[in-house]
């Protein structure tokens, strides 16, 4: 996967969020996002990258994709 | 000519619910009131004679044949403008009426010619008939006389002949042109003798208005106007009811066979009058464009081959399918389960999508399965879903005609969904308003009898600032529904949305700058649809295929939801669907995180249902989409695919990448007619069956479920359906169905919408929109009636966000792309017919100011560059087009549309941008040069996404 692309499909999601939620819940709606329509490999990739940095993710993809590295609640 | 077995009631039916009673030939009737006694005697069992009439136009009383005697009245009527009264008794037969009907006839005969037996209507011609019921052998003219002979016949047209001497002069032609299809083409030029059809300006039918929908051709009593196929095969004895397999109107249709030496051939497609989508009414592609499904390129053999450079090899059926399923497995074995998937087709049954997705689930044992509808109306299920609870549109199309404002964006109904287009265009002629949102000026902007009352021309990639100042102005002039709203609708939802789309930000005259569209303009349009009784929106591509695809549907249900245009006939939110089962794949679970019902493969309930019926564990995280699937495969991680029915490499954007990832797979197998675009970087090629050859069932765009029915004997020997199971038995997963009505019934089985759907009911009921179940066990024609289905509406905040596809000095031009009349989609069917007369290359649309300023004069070749790739075409000059905007079609490879659109997509759905390309446009001298150049980009992978 080209992460560039992981990059802007996240920015691009975490940009509507942005205005369709409140502050707080606009980072579990777009971790939310992910879960529910991207391919495990793609999620994975984006957690590494956000781990390493998240260079170009904005800041609400940057906490969304730290959402989406927390283990599932049980 | 009609449909074999046809009969004719002579009139339209009244709708009137009162009831009256008469008595025809001393037989009492009771029919609607408004019902001509022509209608009613045929309904009353008692045929009058007729030419001029027939049930699908309204009564014209030209003929004098229908003539009846009414008791208490004067004089002889004619029975088919004359509407029963109460008490009212009529006579069709008498000595005096036999004696007019009989003068009539010798009139008539003695102006056509006495070729019967050769004449392609022979036995089906109604003036042949009419002269036996009527006892005409001979007239009392004789032979002398100045005739209508020895005209010349029009064959202009490849689908029908007019032959002027066979002419009555009964309109039936110009009227079906009028009512039906609404072109207006056709008219009766001259007076007495001299009375004559004229297409246009007297004009050969190719060169005129005409759009060849045959509804003429159909309603010609005599061969004036008769098929080709009629004179070149013979006339057909049997028919075979089934849906067509084109656009996602889904028309009924008959396939008239006739049987020979050769087997069963396919003579004409007949429009079924008792369609519930179509009505009696076709297109030039539905009626004539069948002819690719015998066409020489078909590919009716199996083949395998070891590397895309290898030449093909013909091998068994059993052959093919082994060496697939092996390669599919050590794939799986060498790279993970996860790295194989599956694509199913909107051009394919429900029975056989479901059966494609049963198999990447079961068989593959993941969820990598897509299918086309992810590059066209995947924004419609998501946007719909969210808003209003459900992923289709809430109408039927016979809804129009309760419609007093009908809102059309991004859609090009006249193009694109023909005979849709007809019944609304029938509703716009009967007063209701039009406004357009569209980048270009299409067809319904203007034509006969119809005008938009407001064409909004925004720039391309402004969609949703366009919908957010319509909504602006609802709001801010307090003009919504509050009292639809407050019952129907989130209260938090709204009043969030209120808020937001009442800022200025919001207002016409700001997005006025983004749009191009002047505020004055939005507010007038806003206004009439807030102002309406009835306010429909329908939509098309032009709303999908955005970075904002998703935001957009989400828009235009708020609106509808603003001004409560939702839940009853008249109204609704309409996806104007492009193929015929865009909507049926969508629902048989072909996305990669929902099985059918549009239910999430996380929802442990639905998925153990399924693992129950299917005895396999299934996963639950969703799979790949096809975008990613490119991706996937150029990382190394995807390298297996079965693709059903899709020519990914021609319809996808940015071809240069598809190829790419296309020519990165171990094993690609493609199912299809022909040896499409995809095939050329395929491994195995699976020959497929057209829907002349297969049993199965379609979903068009109003949720309505409609058999397909064999009519010929599958090409290869096998229907789709069977291939896909002799695939998963190779994969070594059972699959064991002896009819698709078996699969139908696993599906209803699985999925709550299709409780009540079989195969026996869809005989019944000729058609069935879901949801079928125990709440609507015939089905449901309006959605949202009582409640939304998730319950209570939600508004969603839709911020326009603009594409990062920007203009730039280099690439000063938006792209945007559609569909013609004449050809369909990537071509494949339409481009194996004579179609290619109307439409035989892919032009680009250039306004004659930007033309201009490059140079370009009209057919010159131009040059077409875009940050993804290059092109070239010819130029047309028109100003559909606004300046800074110029516009193609995809229907030729050649032509390579898709290799200047980006990889840029919908946000929440991966549905491509086809609609905004940044480009730059050059006059080209050398066009070969600049094609070979781009076709050998297409052919080279990107090395800098293989690295």
């Amino acid at each position: 996967m080209h992460i560039e692309y992981l990059v802007k499909m996240t920015n691009e999601i975490a940009t509507f969020f942005a205005s369709e939620s409140t502050p707080a819940e606009a980072p579990r709606e777009v971790a939310s996002h992910l879960t529910k329509f991207w391919d495990p490999r793609m999620r994975r990739e984006i957690i590494a990258y956000g781990q390493q940095g998240g260079a170009g993710l904005s800041d609400l993809a940057r906490s969304a994709v730290k959402l989406l590295a927390m283990p599932a609640p049980r | 000519m009609y449909a074999i077995g046809y009969h004719d009631a002579g009139t339209p039916a009244s709708v009137s619910t009162k009831s009256v009673r008469v008595e025809i030939d001393g037989q009492s009737v009771q029919v609607p009131e408004g019902t001509s006694i022509l209608r009613a005697a045929s309904e009353a069992g008692v045929s009058v004679p007729k030419l001029c009439a027939t049930d699908t136009l309204k009564s014209f009383g030209s003929c004098r044949l229908c003539l009846v005697e009414i008791e208490g009245r004067k004089g002889y009527p004619a029975s088919c403008t004359t509407q029963v009264a109460d008490g009212m008794k009529i006579r069709t037969q008498s000595p005096k009426l036999s004696e007019l009907r009989h003068g009539v006839m010798e009139l008539y005969i003695s102006d056509h010619p006495l070729d019967c037996v050769t004449c392609p209507a022979n036995g089906h011609c109604e003036l042949q008939n009419m002269a036996e019921v009527c006892g005409v052998t001979e007239t009392r003219y004789g032979l002398a006389g100045e005739k209508h002979a020895g005209l010349e016949k029009d064959q202009t047209n490849p689908y029908f002949v007019f032959d002027p001497n066979m002419c009555i002069a009964c309109s039936r032609c110009v009227r079906a042109c009028d009512e039906t299809q609404g072109t207006l083409a056709l008219t009766m030029a001259g007076r007495g003798f001299e009375s004559k059809i004229s297409a246009s300006q007297d004009q050969d039918f190719i060169d005129s208005e005409c759009v060849s929908c045959g509804a003429c051709v159909e309603a010609c009593p005599t061969a004036a106007l008769s098929e080709t196929t009629l004179a070149a095969q013979g006339q057909p004895t049997r028919s075979v009811a089934t849906t067509c397999a084109y656009c996602g109107v889904g028309c009924a249709f008959n396939a008239e066979i006739k049987d020979g030496p050769k087997g069963a051939e396919v003579v004409r497609m007949a429009p079924n009058r008792d369609g519930h989508a179509n009505h009696g009414h076709a297109c030039v592609k539905g009626r004539f464009a069948f002819g690719y499904a015998t066409h020489p390129d078909r590919v009716t053999k199996p083949m395998i081959r070891k590397r895309i450079s290898d030449p093909w090899s013909e091998v068994s059926w059993d052959e093919a399918i082994g060496y697939a399923a092996r390669e599919f497995k050590r794939i799986q074995a060498e790279y993970g389960k996860y790295s194989v998937g599956g694509i199913t087709s909107s051009r394919c049954t429900n029975e056989e999508t479901f059966l494609v997705q049963k198999l990447v689930r079961a068989a593959f044992a993941n969820n990598n399965v897509d299918t086309c509808a992810r590059v066209c109306h995947s924004p419609t299920g998501y946007g719909l879903k969210h808003t209003l609870g459900e992923s289709a549109g809430t109408q039927e199309f016979d809804s129009v005609m309760q419609a007093d404002v009908i809102m059309v964006i991004g859609a090009n109904p006249t193009e694109g969904h023909p005979v849709f287009a007809s019944q609304m265009k029938r509703r716009l002629r009967q007063g209701a308003k039009l406004i357009i949102l569209d980048p270009r000026a299409i067809g319904l902007v203007r034509a006969p009898h119809i005008e938009a009352d407001y064409h909004l021309p925004l720039r391309p990639g402004t969609n949703v600032a366009l919908i957010n100042a319509l909504a602006h102005v609802v709001v801010t002039e307090g003009l919504t529904r509050d009292a639809y709203i407050a019952e129907r609708c989130e209260a938090a939802s709204y009043a969030k949305w209120k808020s937001f789309i009442a800022d200025p930000a919001n207002s016409p005259e700001t997005t006025e700058t983004a749009t191009g569209v002047p505020a004055a303009l939005v507010r007038a349009a806003a206004r009439l649809f807030a102002g309406a009784n009835n306010g429909a929106i329908y939509y098309g591509l032009g709303v999908t295929e955005h970075s904002q695809g998703s935001t957009m549907v989400m828009g235009i249900a708020n609106l509808a939801m603003a001004t409560g245009n939702l839940g009853r006939a008249g109204v609704g939110v309409s996806p104007l669907r492009g193929q015929n089962n865009v909507q049926g794949a969508c629902d048989m679970g072909s996305f990669p995180h929902e099985f059918s019902g549009y239910r999430h493969v996380s929802d442990t309930t639905v998925r153990r249902l399924f693992e129950s019926a299917w005895h396999v564990p299934l996963e639950s995280e969703p799979g790949l989409r096809i975008p990613n699937m490119f991706d996937a495969a150029l990382d190394g991680s995807f390298r297996g695919m079965y693709i059903q029915g899709e020519d990914l490499a021609q319809s996808d954007p940015n071809t240069n990448h598809v190829v790419a990832a296309l020519t990165a797979l171990e094993c690609l197998v493609v199912q299809d007619l022909f040896l499409n675009e995809t095939a050329k970087y395929a491994h195995v090629f699976l020959p497929g069956s057209s829907f002349l050859e297969k049993d199965g069932t379609f979903t068009n765009a109003e949720r309505r479920i409609s058999r397909v029915r064999k009519a010929i004997e599958p090409l290869a020997g096998l229907q789709d359906w069977e291939v896909t199971m002799k695939l998963s038995q190779a994969l070594g997963y059972e699959m064991n169905y002896r009819h698709p009505s078996e699969i139908m019934d696993e599906i209803a089985r699985l999925t709550p919408t299709f409780t009540g759907v079989s195969y026996e009911k869809l005989e019944r009921l000729g058609s069935i929109q879901w949801p079928c179940n125990d709440a609507a066990p015939d089905g449901t024609p309006t959605m949202h009636v009582s409640q939304f289905v998730r319950g209570k509406g939600k508004f969603y905040v839709t911020e326009y966000v603009p594409t990062d596809e920007r203009t730039s000095s280099r690439f000063p031009l938006i792209l945007t792309t559609g569909r013609v009349l004449s050809q369909y989609n990537v071509g494949a069917q339409t481009r194996r017919t004579a179609n290619n007369r109307w439409h035989d290359e892919d032009r680009l649309e250039i306004h004659p100011h930007d033309a201009e300023s490059r140079g370009i004069r009209e057919h010159e070749w131009v040059g077409i560059s875009s940050r993804a790739g290059d092109t070239v075409m010819r130029a047309t000059l028109t100003e559909r087009v606004q300046p800074g905007v110029v516009y193609t079609t995809f229907h030729f490879p050649e032509s390579g549309a898709n290799v200047v659109t980006t990889d840029n997509s919908d946000w929440a759905t991966n549905c491509p941008e086809y609609k905004v390309t940044a480009v730059q446009v050059a006059l080209v001298s050398q066009p070969e040069t600049w094609r070979a150049r781009s076709m050998a980009a297409r052919q080279r992978p990107r090395v800098t996404e293989t690295q």
